[in-house]
């Protein structure tokens, strides 16, 4: 078995692409979850609505990128209103159910087959990526050290993403270091108490909402790019359901929580498959076969987040004593 | 101004004010009239006209499931009316949000106390400011825009807070307070907003005794600087000791108003808390003994 073979590619996929496209998303659950205390169970809608601007407007219409990006963040903007409108001057559990029923919904609508000229279908949309890629400013070629490489074209779209990871996180940074975000969190805290200090708490969830949500539609957008082609099922729930466990291992509520999660967990996935894998190479789990490591990764997340909330519910780097703290 | 001479010319505007349910007030800062709200079949509220005169401290009280949480509720905006209308300042409220009432002045607490536990004491209270730029969110992405202003705020929260004797947990987060201390931040919170009244719902509720003492100087202190205070309470203590005007509710209505002498004497409030009287022919004790040798 070649450890270092494992640790380089889960490190690969740590800073990877992928992961840097899931921080951006889960920054934006952490804007809703951790700071305003609204339950999303659908940022793998924003997402889908958020790729398929870049799906529809570059594949369908011929749009340039900018022009597909800039739809992909009216799109986002648009289902954050569609759904915070009816529902955020009620409690907070009907927002919960309203996400994971439309964001599900959305899937099964991109893919329907009269939806099929707009979107293509079951089929989605290809060649996305031309025009990113034609800017890339890398000389083609692999980089990196120690088996940890990159193509020239992931490195750029890894330079792209992480650049707005950065920018994201300096957005929320600064939002919540400011008035703004104390509203924010008083809300969290108790909607009707800063509701009875004078503040339009339906006004702050709203914004909370776009704002997290445009961020998850970024995040779609970038993916469509990285891949190039985009199928409206692999926006599954548990895409979702990933999210929340990337943000609650690194720490809702935290800046940095939310992209400690993505890498951790990414880490921690592909340290399991290629495990598994190996082990399987050389014969030493005769009662499994190579289609069982999907299922057992589900278990295994399963398990790590059984583990995160009985021993460490606050995350990697939560604030334990704002955790243990009397919420009454 | 001292205590006394703001509770003496608290009393003389109410001076020859008749005790009766609904009386006018010379000088009223809240007038409701016609106000109904029921649950289902059950009528929480009516009341058919109630005013508050300004600058005083006046006490709502009753027995359980009188109504008061949910008149208090009403008027602040927290629930809707069935019919009704009732007006602040002489501006009415129909239909405003919570939020709008208390940009108009007139604040709450709540009965079951509402301290924002994951912020610090300080952050609760600087949150209540009104008119912060820094609040929306494009002034919020522009420091200096609202710099100026948050430290001016500063200011007047640690004002407050050494007020109330809070200023030494300024860092703690309001969740690690006991319970009274939860009850004077959410009271000096309420007073970062500038109110001219304030709306205390049942502000001793599960204090200690040490502490209020405290919480009656600091709310003789709201009037003493010319606030108006409306509060519901069950200490009858409580309630003749700081008052300068009682409004009983039972069954949604209000059944007597006066000055705490009245009140005291009044056939109907001591019917209203321990129930028709025994003796009484055809009341519901006879009834109910009745009853009793009948099973």
């Amino acid at each position: 078995m070649d450890f270092w073979n494992i640790i380089s590619t889960s490190l690969t996929t740590a800073i990877g692409p992928i992961a840097a496209i899931y921080v951006l998303a889960a920054i934006g659950l952490n804007m809703h979850f951790g700071y305003t205390g609204l339950l999303n169970f659908g940022q793998v809608g924003f997402m889908l609505v958020g790729a398929y601007g870049v799906g529809v407007g570059v594949g369908t219409f011929g749009l340039s990128l900018w022009a597909a990006l800039l739809l992909s963040v009216a799109c986002a903007t648009v289902l954050a209103l569609l759904l915070g409108i009816p529902t955020l001057r009620l409690r907070a559990d009907y927002l919960a159910i309203s996400t994971i029923a439309v964001a599900e919904a959305l899937r099964l609508l991109y893919r329907a087959e009269f939806a099929r000229p707009l979107t293509g279908g079951v089929y989605g949309r290809q060649s996305l990526a031309a025009g990113f890629i034609a800017a890339n400013p890398i000389p083609s070629g692999r980089y990196g050290v120690a088996g940890v490489e990159f193509s020239a074209n992931q490195l750029w779209t890894m330079l792209v993403a992480w650049a707005l990871v950065a920018v994201a996180l300096l957005l929320t940074w600064a939002l919540m270091h400011s008035p703004w975000g104390r509203v924010i969190k008083g809300i969290r805290e108790d909607e009707d108490a800063v509701r009875s200090l004078g503040k339009d708490v339906f006004v702050y969830k709203m914004q909370s909402l776009v704002l997290g949500g445009v961020l998850g539609g970024v995040a779609g957008a970038l993916l469509a790019i990285h891949q190039q082609n985009i199928t409206p099922d692999q926006f599954m729930p548990q895409v979702t359901f990933y999210l929340w466990a990337m943000l609650l291992l690194g720490g809702a509520a935290r800046t940095f929580g939310a992209v400690l999660g993505p890498m951790v967990l990414w880490f921690l996935l592909t340290a399991f498959d290629e495990t598994l894998r190996s082990l399987l190479t050389i014969g030493a789990l005769p009662f499994l076969d190579g289609g069982d490591i999907g299922a057992l990764r589900h278990a295994f997340v399963g398990l790590a987040l059984v583990l995160l909330i009985v021993y460490r519910p606050q995350g990697l780097i939560g604030n334990r004593k704002e955790m243990l703290v009397n919420v009454k | 101004m001292s205590s006394e001479a703001s509770a003496a010319r608290a009393a003389d505007r109410m001076a020859g004010v008749e005790p009766v349910p609904g009386v006018p007030k010379p000088d009223p800062i809240l007038k409701a009239s016609g106000v109904r709200r029921s649950f289902g079949g059950l009528t929480a509220v009516d009341v058919e006209h109630l005013e508050v005169q300004r600058g005083t401290i006046t006490a709502l009280i009753g027995p359980n499931g009188a109504g008061k949480s949910t008149l208090f509720n009403l008027l602040t905006g927290f629930d809707r009316v069935d019919a009704g209308e009732w007006s602040f300042e002489g501006r009415r409220l129909n239909g405003l949000g919570g939020h709008r009432v208390a940009r108009q002045g007139m604040v709450r607490t709540f009965q079951l106390t509402k301290a924002l536990t994951r912020l610090t004491v300080l952050d609760n209270m600087l949150l209540a400011a009104p008119g912060q730029v820094g609040e929306r969110f494009f002034g919020a992405l522009y420091p200096p825009a609202w710099r100026r202003q948050e430290a001016v705020q500063r200011e007047r929260a640690m004002d407050l807070l050494r007020r109330f004797k809070l200023d030494a947990k300024k860092d703690d987060l309001a969740g690690s307070l006991s319970g009274g201390q939860r009850k004077l931040l959410e009271m000096a919170r309420s007073l970062m907003v500038d109110p001219s009244m304030v709306m205390l719902d049942e502000p001793m509720a599960g204090v200690n005794p040490a502490l209020v003492q405290s919480l009656l100087g600091h709310i003789t202190a709201l009037r003493d600087e010319g606030m108006t205070v409306l509060f519901v309470e069950h200490d009858m203590d409580v309630i003749m000791g700081i008052s300068d005007w009682i409004v009983v509710l039972a069954q949604g209505r209000v059944i007597a108003e006066g000055r705490p002498e009245d009140i005291r004497s009044d056939e109907r409030v001591i019917d209203a808390y321990l129930g028709t009287r025994h003796d009484e022919p055809g009341g519901d004790g006879e009834a109910a003994r009745g009853a009793e040798e009948e099973a």
